[in-house]
Parts: C-alpha cells; sequence; structure tokens
C-alpha cells in the first residue's frame, strides 16, 4: 500500500475543507451548515491520519491515530450541544433560517 | 493494485458527495450524501493503515452523529425545501471561486512536494497500539475528552427539558 | 487435486467463495427458521401453524415467497422515491455483511471471513447502520404512522446498543483482544464448559449474558421489544407502505440478524465452536457443529421468549435500556475489570 502518495490523500482533504467552508457560507439552513462543519472536521481527520504516515518515529505515528480519535469525540459532544441549540431556537422561533437569527436577544 | 483502484473509487465518491451535502436542496439528501462520504472515508483510513480509527468513524460518525442529524431534520419537519431563501446572491459564486482557488494553490503549491510514507510496522492501527499510546502518552488528554463528554451529555438534557 | 489445491490457496478465489458460502448459508436459513417460528410458536399456543404445504409443513415458507413475490408492487405517490427503494437495501446489506467475522469452526479454512484485528467492533458498526435503513423507511413512507415507528425503533436501537456495547466490552476484558477468534480461543482449556465466558467470575459472566441478551432482543425488534412493528400498534410500523419484495427484504433482513447476533452471542459467551467437555467422545463431533447446535438453541430461544412475554410498552421500553440495563452493564464492567486488573 506505499504506491498512493500521502500528498494525494492531502489534496482530498483539501477539497473537502474547501467545500465545508463553501456549504458554511451559503447555505442557510442550520443544519446543513452544521453538516458542513462536520465534513471540515472529517477532512482534519484526513490530513492527520495522512501525515501521520509520513512521520518518522513510531509515537508520532500513532499520535495522528489517538489525533482522530479525539477530534471525533470533540465532534459528538458539539453535534449533541449544537443539534440541542438547533430545536432550542425553532421551539422558539418556529423558523431556523440563519439570515433571521439577526438579534442578540430576543 | 488493489490500492489503486479502491483509492481512485473512493476518492471519486468523496469528490461528489462533498459537492452533494453542499448542492443539494433536501436536507435529508444532503445528509444521505454526508453518510456515503464518511463511508468513503473510512475505506480510505483503512488504506492508511487506521483500522481501529476507520470503523471508529462507522460507529461513531456514520452510526450514531448522522443518526442524531437524520433524527433533528425528521423531527423539525425540515424536509421542505422551499424554506430557505438566500438573500445575497453574488456570494455563491465568489464562494465557490475561491475555494477552487485554495484547493488549488495549497495542493499544487505545498502538497506535490512532501515526501513519501514512511515505513510503518504491519500492526500501527491496531486497537493494541492505539491504545497503547492512548493510555500512556495521551491519557491526559483522554480523561479530558470524558469530561467534555460529560458536559456535552448535561449541556444537551438541559437544554432539551422544557421548564427548569 | 494440485491445481484444486492452488485455487484455494488464491485469496481471489477463496475470500469469494467463503462470502457465498457464508451468506448463502444464512439465506438459506432463513425461510427455515420462517417455517420454525411459525410451528413452534403454534405448537405453544396449543394449535397447529402450517401442516399442509408439505410435510409437517415444511414448504410453507417456498409459499409465502412465492406469495410475496407475485403480489402487486404498489409505491405511494408522494413518497421520495430513491429513499424509498434504498431503504430495504439500507437495512438487509450491513445485515449481511455482519457475519463476515463469525468463526464457525477452527480450522484455518472455515474461520471468519475476515478475521480482522478489531473484530467485534465490526458487528457494532454494522448494527448501527440497519438504523439507517429503519429511518429512512419510515420517512420516506409519506405517512406519519411509519414515520414514528421508523423513529421508534431506531431510538430503541440506539439505547440498547450502549448496554450491549459494555457488556461486551466486558467479554473484550477477559480476552485481551477484539478479534473474535481469540475470544473463542481464550474459553478454551481443561475446564470445557466452566471455562466459557458465561461462566466466568461467577456471577459477572452470567450478568453480561443477560444483559447482552436482553439487548438482543431489542436490536433486531423481536418480542417483547417489538413495539414498532408490531400489527396491532402502529399499523406496521415503519414497514406499513411496503409491498412484495421491498417487504420480503425487511423480512429477511429481521430473520437473518437474528440468526448473526445469536452467532456472536455463542462465540462470545457459550465458547463458539468448542465441545463441552474438551475430551473424547465431544471432541469427535467437529467444531461447527457445535457452533450451529449452540446457534439452534439460541434461535429457539428468541421464537420461545416472543410466545411467552407479554409485548414491553414503549416508555417502558426505554426505561428498562437507560435505567436499568446501563447502569447494570457499567457496574458489571467496572467489577470485571478490578478482577482482572487484581490477576494480572
Amino acid at each position: 500500500m506505499e504506491a498512493i502518495p500521502v500528498s494525494w490523500y492531502l489534496m482530498l482533504s483539501a477539497f473537502m475543507f474547501a467545500m465545508g467552508v463553501t456549504g458554511v457560507v451559503i447555505r442557510r439552513n442550520p443544519i446543513v451548515i452544521f453538516m458542513c462543519i462536520e465534513l471540515m472536521l472529517n477532512a482534519a481527520n484526513l490530513a492527520f491520519l495522512a501525515f501521520a504516515r509520513q512521520q518518522a518515529q513510531l509515537g508520532a505515528q500513532v499520535a495522528g491515530q489517538v489525533y482522530t480519535i479525539l477530534v471525533m469525540a470533540v465532534a459528538a459532544a458539539e453535534v449533541a450541544i449544537g443539534l440541542g441549540i438547533i430545536v432550542a431556537i425553532y421551539r422558539l422561533r418556529d423558523t431556523i433560517n440563519v439570515d433571521e437569527m439577526n438579534l442578540l436577544k430576543f | 493494485m488493489l490500492a489503486q483502484i479502491l483509492f481512485w473509487l473512493m476518492a471519486l465518491v468523496i469528490v461528489v458527495t462533498s459537492i452533494g451535502v453542499v448542492a443539494v436542496r433536501n436536507p435529508v439528501r444532503s445528509a444521505l450524501n454526508l453518510v456515503a462520504n464518511f463511508f468513503a472515508l473510512a475505506v480510505l483510513y483503512l488504506l492508511l493503515y487506521a483500522q481501529f480509527v476507520a470503523v471508529v468513524q462507522i460507529i461513531v460518525y456514520a452510526g450514531a452523529i448522522m443518526v442524531l442529524f437524520l433524527f433533528t431534520i425528521m423531527l423539525l419537519n425540515l424536509g421542505a425545501p422551499s424554506e430557505m431563501v438566500e438573500r445575497y446572491e453574488w456570494k455563491r459564486p465568489v464562494t465557490v471561486g475561491l475555494a477552487l482557488l485554495f484547493v488549488i494553490v495549497l495542493s499544487g503549491g505545498v502538497f506535490a512536494r512532501l515526501g513519501q510514507a514512511q515505513p510503518a510496522p504491519d500492526d500501527i492501527g491496531t486497537v493494541q497500539m492505539v491504545g497503547k499510546y492512548l493510555f500512556t502518552d495521551w491519557v491526559y488528554p483522554f480523561e479530558l475528552t470524558s469530561v467534555l463528554l460529560l458536559i456535552a451529555i448535561v449541556g444537551a438534557i438541559v437544554m432539551a427539558k422544557r421548564r427548569f | 487435486m494440485r491445481r484444486v489445491d492452488a485455487l484455494l490457496n488464491n485469496p481471489w478465489v477463496v475470500i469469494p467463495l467463503r462470502i457465498l458460502i457464508v451468506i448463502g448459508f444464512i439465506l438459506t436459513l432463513v425461510p427455515g427458521l420462517v417455517w420454525l417460528e411459525r410451528r413452534v410458536l403454534a405448537l405453544m399456543q396449543i394449535r397447529k401453524g402450517p401442516n399442509r404445504v408439505g410435510p409437517a409443513g415444511l414448504l410453507q415458507p417456498v409459499a409465502d415467497g412465492i406469495k410475496l413475490f407475485f403480489k402487486e408492487d404498489v409505491v405511494p405517490e408522494r413518497v421520495d422515491r430513491f429513499i424509498y427503494f434504498l431503504a430495504p437495501a439500507g437495512f438487509l446489506i450491513p445485515v449481511l455483511i455482519a457475519p463476515a467475522i463469525i468463526p464457525w469452526g477452527p480450522n484455518d479454512r472455515l474461520t471468519p471471513i475476515a478475521d480482522v484485528n478489531i473484530g467485534i467492533l465490526f458487528l457494532l458498526a454494522m448494527t448501527s447502520l440497519t438504523v439507517y435503513g429503519i429511518v429512512l423507511a419510515g420517512w420516506s413512507s409519506n405517512n406519519k404512522y411509519s414515520l414514528l415507528g421508523g423513529l421508534r425503533a431506531s431510538a430503541q436501537t440506539i439505547s440498547y446498543e450502549l448496554a450491549m456495547g459494555l457488556s461486551i466490552i466486558s467479554v473484550v476484558l477477559l480476552t485481551g483482544s477484539l478479534s473474535m477468534r481469540d475470544m473463542v480461543l481464550n474459553q478454551q482449556g481443561s475446564l470445557g464448559m466452566l471455562n466459557w465466558h458465561v461462566f466466568r467470575f461467577f456471577p459477572l459472566g452470567l450478568i453480561a449474558t443477560g444483559i447482552f441478551l436482553v439487548a438482543m432482543l431489542a436490536e433486531t425488534n423481536r418480542a417483547p421489544f417489538d413495539l414498532p412493528e408490531a400489527e396491532s400498534e402502529l399499523i406496521a410500523g415503519y414497514h406499513t407502505e411496503y409491498s412484495s419484495m421491498k417487504f420480503a427484504m425487511f423480512f429477511m433482513g429481521e430473520y437473518a440478524s437474528m440468526i448473526t447476533i445469536s452467532a456472536v452471542m455463542v462465540t462470545l459467551f457459550f465458547g463458539g465452536w468448542l465441545p463441552p467437555l474438551p475430551f473424547a467422545p465431544f471432541t469427535w463431533v467437529p467444531g461447527p457443529i457445535w457452533f450451529l447446535l449452540k446457534l439452534g438453541v439460541f434461535i429457539y430461544f428468541f421464537i420461545w421468549v416472543r410466545a411467552t412475554l407479554p409485548r414491553l410498552r414503549y416508555d417502558m421500553l426505554m426505561k428498562l435500556g437507560w435505567l436499568r440495563l446501563l447502569p447494570t452493564a457499567l457496574v458489571n464492567l467496572f467489577l470485571v475489570a478490578i478482577i482482572v486488573w487484581w490477576q494480572k
């Protein structure tokens, strides 16, 4: 499996990240924005693992995988809270169009 | 050779589904695109010698987080795609253009010049290896993560209650 | 013979062959299970069950299959067509992939299709994925009862996944590895049956087995946890709007997941392909036969429980999963961890 250069994984990761950013800017539905944030986090995971293949020491190589697992745990926590916030806002305002959330205090 | 075929196939799936997440109107279809994306990523993690991370990706991301997304979309009945109307129309082409510029500059300028993968022992992605490092060198972030998850649980429950 | 030998050593031939055998085996067991369930359920309810179609009603599943195949395929008008057609496949495919890790016997040719290092986690992953089929089926049917049934079924599945996972981790602690083959090998020993994980550290192994048993019933949406698909409650829950072969896929998927999860129970707790006592004449019977016998016991258990226990109301079901099973599994895991650490 040495046949695939690491840089291709990184280009893929950059593409996913760019798509995630595009989604966050373009879309109006906060759930879809959240999904694009998850896309960005996954792009970062892929980059971690790709760079981990380039390290010289074993400890650093496994560290890449440990980072990935920690990022997944953080993403899970963030999704739980974020979706709770979205549901709470929906209960209050009955709309979740991001453009309408323009008041600091309702 | 199998690795090459698998890589190109999964890369194609990732590219198509990433664009799908952003471009598709219906949020449920967007979520399904993201699930497919996570599957292809799990296969890529396998190609990168990270078996444990790949299966955790499927269990946590594709199996739990995306199910949570689907639940929220279905419960709030956000399947109707016509609710969200963009206010500033010039945002779209500008953003897409800048994003593509980012990818091209980064890939061409930086990533294409990186070195080859280093040799690694065969069992580098196994549970034993990851677990050994997780509990020795990285035990502090590990424990902090568990506290973080506890905070998330408490926070989600507090937000979901109707009356305090 | 040498050519056959060379062919059998080529992984491109062996692995597809193993896959075909395992999937073929499971899909062949499914009609047998349909017949077994209807017959055993009937006999337990003091009636006869199917006994007209072929000897002792053995061709009843064939008749059922033919009926389902020829039924009119009704697709409701305003469903989300892509997801509607995707959902049954989304349910059946993870169910059929899951048996890849199960070790059927000791010989290397018979062992799992893939003895991966992360064995049991693969099963947890595939179980998580069956939730998609259910949720998407409920959503795309454009029917509020289906949606409710789908959401309830998936909430039930993900709740009991936790308790199942924790009881699996107790076994992982005992074994020191996630690989399924190692788990069976860890249950070998001179004491025979007493070495099986169900009897280790009495009563902790028994509690872990009990938790896995209950979670097993809940994961496959089987009675007494079958509220999401009960006929008298929500019409038919998430597969209300499905007819003919798409319904057959849900049907088959449920029975196939029953078989797979019984096989996992046998491997993790009851010794897999090991004989009850490690000397002759028990060792004359080959490993896979013991495996199938134990598998039969658990499949019978599924049917037995369905005939015996009443259905749990949904809030009682959730309360059981979260308030009773989860703390019990946690305490059990804690105690097993202490004992394993103390023994080292």
